[in-house]
């Protein structure tokens, strides 16, 4: 009986301080636990779901998942289907009515930015394609303005004793986010009209930013792994029609772009994606920074 | 000369004013680029309540499951059964049939119902053109503090396997101790309630009250449930690249009246009846591991659950015949253990080993008649399979079956699964 108390006394000790810890943000992606770093600082405890190094189609509902969506006031996620394979599992497992979608709990980053790739013939032929668009929204920093001032105005809707200081942090950083931006354009003027070959359709809203043209993926269809007859496909494609690089998520393999890359003699580049994808990824800043850096080094 | 100047000074005059206008046009765009980008923010805000993606429109997600089998059997399936293991006489054990044959094919219906529940069905159509009704559940989606309820025709949360249906396993058959100890899958009508800790590990602990209505329970007239079960589930994260779960359940069942088809001790097939209490205990375990957690290149998940099961009452030897009732008890377990590998995308190797354990068979003053076989049955089994998308998948099996005594079987099975509609999540 004893020990049954003090278990019992340990448990509730435990609920109280889980409870009265800081705001609980889960991030599904590692952009937007940067993201929510830089808006919350340190009244924001950041769970991050998944790695640069991981291939966020084909994440799995384990179980430090379910025990951090329990917990989370604040799901924040990239949405348009990119978490279809696991998020789904997770919300409906957790037991907490906050992160639905619907309330205020659930963040869907993609709901604020206008999406490219929405497919318009929808059948499985094509792929593992997205209804509601390309996914892959972070690869644009204009996205990430946009995101970063709905993220500010929900964090001081669902914690409305910090909102001042959520607004002021995001002012702050939307000020830095413009200016690097015009630095990144600036920089990157020498990639506009570039030719690429990408593995995945990962990179569709960094084309749309920079003004790269994307001629062939390696993917046979998105989702789909890079079969050889594809590739000699894609080589064939660039004696035709040269490209200057191929470009990558850290998450693929290196090996299909290193095959190409030795044939069609262009370099092989993997670019960040996010936050974490490579060491000088550190925050949002380091990512641009890096990924603007790599396409003008591969460009020389 | 004079009007030479004149000229010169009209012609600055008028560039000065192409100039200005050209300034003025130019305000007037950055005006209308600065209205265009507050209406763009305004249109954010408005967007904020509009949600990005739902399966679908209002129509509840629909996903179908086909599936169909080769299947080569060196021992005729004729009377199958596994000896000291007595089962209902309808229940699925065993290789199946030889030849082609279709696969169960499934068609789960599924949607939010309202912000505060989740509607589940999912509907067999055997080969035969039959209709079973697999599970059909409501779920509570709006309970807070790590709690929800689930009601309907629901698989128990008990054990790994259980709550995964056939066409998400890693092999063709169900393990044998599956087989034997829960006639398959144990499934049924009733409440499940469940709590999740809020602990940075995962505890998951739930209770069900089941109708009791299939194996190993049986069918009463009676009030109340006739089978309850209690399971807790733990898990976490070890460093990026790896993540467990492990639990313990137990399934208490009362069986009145329950009728399994056996072979006494002269061989002859009888039907016996059995009534009294059912409980059966499963630890249960799994680990993966992806190399930097990314599952799509290569990965690795080792499984394995231990089943032991407790029965005591009284048996009615061959029922209709001579009726003799008589004193039993049982304890019998079973065990599988298996790894698979994902050695390159879209490949998949697997090794599966099982063995269950007769155990004792205390049959009272019918042990004139009914006798435990001395004998341990085995299977050993090996799977490759390969996935060309995330919707389907081909999968050759071979398997060595030791499950009937003196008689070994060897299997090998061709086996297709694909998905069609909406996508299923990935389940641990």
């Amino acid at each position: 009986m004893k020990i049954f108390l003090v278990v019992l006394a340990m448990f509730v000790t435990a609920l109280i301080s889980a409870n009265a810890a800081a705001l609980n943000l889960f991030a599904c992606e590692p952009e937007w636990g940067a993201l929510a770093q830089e808006l919350g600082g340190d009244r924001l405890s950041i769970y991050v779901a998944t790695n640069a190094m991981q291939d966020p189609h084909q994440v799995q509902a384990r179980p430090s998942l379910l025990a951090q969506a329990r917990r989370a006031n604040l799901m924040v996620c990239s949405g348009a289907e990119l978490e279809a394979a696991w998020l789904p599992v997770v919300l409906r497992q957790a037991g907490n009515a906050a992160i639905q979608p619907g309330r205020s709990g659930y963040f869907e980053a993609a709901s604020y930015v206008q999406r490219l790739g929405v497919a318009t013939l929808l059948n499985r032929a094509a792929g593992d394609i997205h209804a509601s668009g390309n996914p892959h929204i972070q690869t644009d920093p204009r996205n990430i303005a946009r995101i970063a001032a709905a993220l500010a105005q929900r964090l001081a809707e669902v914690d409305p004793a910090n909102a001042e200081f959520y607004q002021t942090r995001y002012r702050d950083f939307a000020t830095r986010w413009e200016v690097a931006i015009a630095r990144w354009e600036k920089q990157a003027t020498p990639l506009r009209g570039v030719v690429v070959v990408a593995h995945h359709s990962y990179f569709v809203y960094l084309d749309n930013w920079l003004g790269l043209k994307t001629v062939a993926q390696l993917e046979p269809k998105p989702g789909v792994q890079p079969t050889s007859a594809h590739l000699a496909g894609v080589q064939e494609l660039l004696q035709r029609q040269p490209a200057r690089m191929i470009l990558r998520a850290p998450y693929n393999s290196e090996r299909p772009s290193e095959w190409l890359s030795e044939r069609a003699k262009i370099p092989a580049v993997m670019l960040p994606g996010t936050v974490g994808g490579s060491d000088q990824a550190k925050d949002l800043f380091g990512l641009f920074d890096d990924t603007v850096q790599r396409l003008l080094a591969a460009l020389k | 000369m004079f009007h030479y100047k004149l000229s010169v000074a009209a012609l600055a005059l008028f560039s000065g004013a192409v100039v200005a206008a050209e300034v003025a046009v130019g305000s007037d765009d950055q005006r209308l680029q600065m209205f265009e980008q507050r209406l763009e923010r305004f249109e954010n805000e408005l967007s904020v309540k509009v949600p990005a993606s739902s399966a679908n429109a209002f129509n509840p997600a629909i996903a179908l499951i086909l599936s169909g089998l080769y299947t080569n059997l060196s021992q005729s399936p004729e009377g199958y059964r596994i000896g000291g293991f007595a089962l209902p006489e309808d229940s699925e054990t065993g290789p199946g049939s030889r030849g082609f044959s279709l696969g169960e094919s499934e068609l789960v219906i599924s949607s939010n119902i309202d912000p505060y529940l989740f509607g589940n069905l999912a509907l067999v159509l055997t080969p035969e053109g039959e209709m079973e009704l697999e599970e059909g559940y409501i779920q509570t989606i709006a309970l807070s503090h790590g709690l929800s309820v689930k009601a309907g025709r629901l698989f128990s949360g008990i054990g790994y396997l259980n709550v995964q249906h056939p066409h998400a396993w890693d092999f063709v058959d169900a393990p044998l101790a599956y087989q034997t100890l829960l006639g398959g899958q144990y499934g049924d009508d009733g409440v499940q309630l469940k709590w999740l800790a809020p602990t940075e590990t995962f505890v998951e602990i739930g209770v069900e009250a089941m109708r009791g209505s299939g194996f190993p329970a049986s069918e009463r007239d009676k009030n109340g449930s006739g089978a309850a079960a209690f399971f807790a589930h733990f898990g976490g994260d070890v460093g990026i690249s790896n993540s467990w779960r492990a639990g313990l359940s137990m399934l208490s069942s009362v069986a009145q009246g329950r009728e399994v088809s056996d072979v006494d001790l002269v061989d002859a097939e009888v039907t016996n009846s059995f009534s009294g209490d059912s409980r059966l205990w499963v630890a249960d375990f799994v680990w993966k591991y992806a190399p930097s957690g990314n599952a799509a290149y290569s990965n690795f998940k080792l499984q394995g659950e231990y089943l032991h099961r407790n029965e005591s009452g009284e048996l009615t030897y061959d029922v209709g015949g001579s009726d003799n009732t008589a004193a039993y008890d049982a304890k019998q377990s079973g065990w599988y253990l298996q790894g698979i590998y994902q050695f390159m995308p879209s490949w998949r190797v697997g090794l599966r080993g099982e063995r269950l354990n007769v155990g004792t068979l205390e049959y009272g003053a019918n042990s004139a008649n009914m006798a435990a076989p001395g004998f341990n049955p085995s299977k050993q089994s090996v799977m490759v399979d390969y996935r060309p998308s995330e919707f389907s998948r081909i999968r050759l099996q071979f398997t060595q079956d030791k499950s009937r005594q003196d008689l070994t079987d060897n299997q090998a099975f061709l086996q297709y699964h694909v998905s069609l509609g909406a996508h299923g999540g990935h389940q641990f």
